[in-house]
């Protein structure tokens, strides 16, 4: 990547996006079924459904705006929030199957989505941290922008 | 749904999304061949969408949820739009490995698609 940076998402970033987004729309369109069908076989596990779905939505909309500083912090909780939820709900719905043994975006991992879920907060987080905003008000943020590649 | 129409669009979008995710990272920017992939492949989709309309009046009816049934087939019906319009607004390389994801992103869907329809489990 040599291109600079600029507030702008460009390259392999914007496939990083896409592949957000269509988690989004997969997830929020999943969820809506859910609640509306058969919310109460499952209501925990369903409104964590949803629940991810508006997370995936925050962290595209984070990663499109995270040039500036807020989004570019915003990027990071939400990511990480992800990340947390595959691995606590992806281990839950083994350990506690009566109430997590239904299909969400994180159940099992996120087997039913080909483990995207799993896979993606590591791509995410590492494109967050190789690209910090540029404009920077401090002078050591400004010399790790152009030190990362 | 009809299966051999499934096979036809599974592996239309699997071939589209491999082909496109090739030439993105071979450095191509999106082209007549990757466009026309996709492009290919919104037809069929919207061969889809008049199938389903049609289906449960000729004896092929919906097993699973009609509705979710739809928000797979409207979602999956606006990935290659959205693919190929975000890809032209900057033409790199990586446009076209959007272009890329978004089709085996519609293989999968497609696939989940005839499953709501015909094999109902959940």
């Amino acid at each position: 990547m040599s291109s600079p940076a600029r507030p702008r998402m460009t390259g392999i970033g914007r496939v990083l996006v896409i592949v957000y987004a269509i988690m989004a729309l997969a997830a929020t369109g999943r969820s809506f079924v859910q609640i509306v069908q058969r919310f109460d076989e499952a209501p925990l596990a369903y409104t964590l459904s949803a629940v991810s779905a508006l997370v995936y939505i925050l962290a595209t909309l984070a990663l499109i705006f995270s040039g500036s500083r807020g989004w570019y912090r915003v990027a990071w909780i939400a990511i990480l929030f992800e990340l947390v939820g595959v691995l606590v709900i992806g281990t839950l719905s083994f350990v506690m199957p009566e109430l997590f043994a239904h299909p969400t975006v994180w159940s099992w991992f996120g087997s039913g989505y080909l483990f995207v879920p799993l896979v993606l907060p590591f791509f995410g987080l590492w494109w967050l941290i190789t690209h910090r905003p540029a404009e920077s008000p401090t002078a050591t943020d400004a010399a790790s922008a152009v030190v990362a590649p | 749904m009809i299966l051999w129409f499934t096979y036809v669009e599974v592996a239309v979008a699997a071939a589209a999304g491999i082909l496109c995710i090739v030439a993105g990272l071979a450095g191509r920017p999106p082209g007549d061949v990757t466009v026309g992939s996709l492009a290919l492949l919104e037809l069929l989709l919207l061969a889809q969408i008049v199938i389903a309309i049609i289906a449960p009046f000729v004896g092929n009816p919906p097993t699973g949820s009609l509705l979710e049934f739809w928000v797979y087939l409207v979602s999956a019906a606006l990935l290659p739009i959205a693919g190929v319009a975000w890809a032209l607004l900057e033409r790199s390389r990586w446009s076209t490995v959007i272009m890329g994801v978004a089709a085996l992103a519609v293989a999968v869907m497609v696939w989940r698609m005839h499953a709501i329809w015909t094999i109902q489990v959940a």
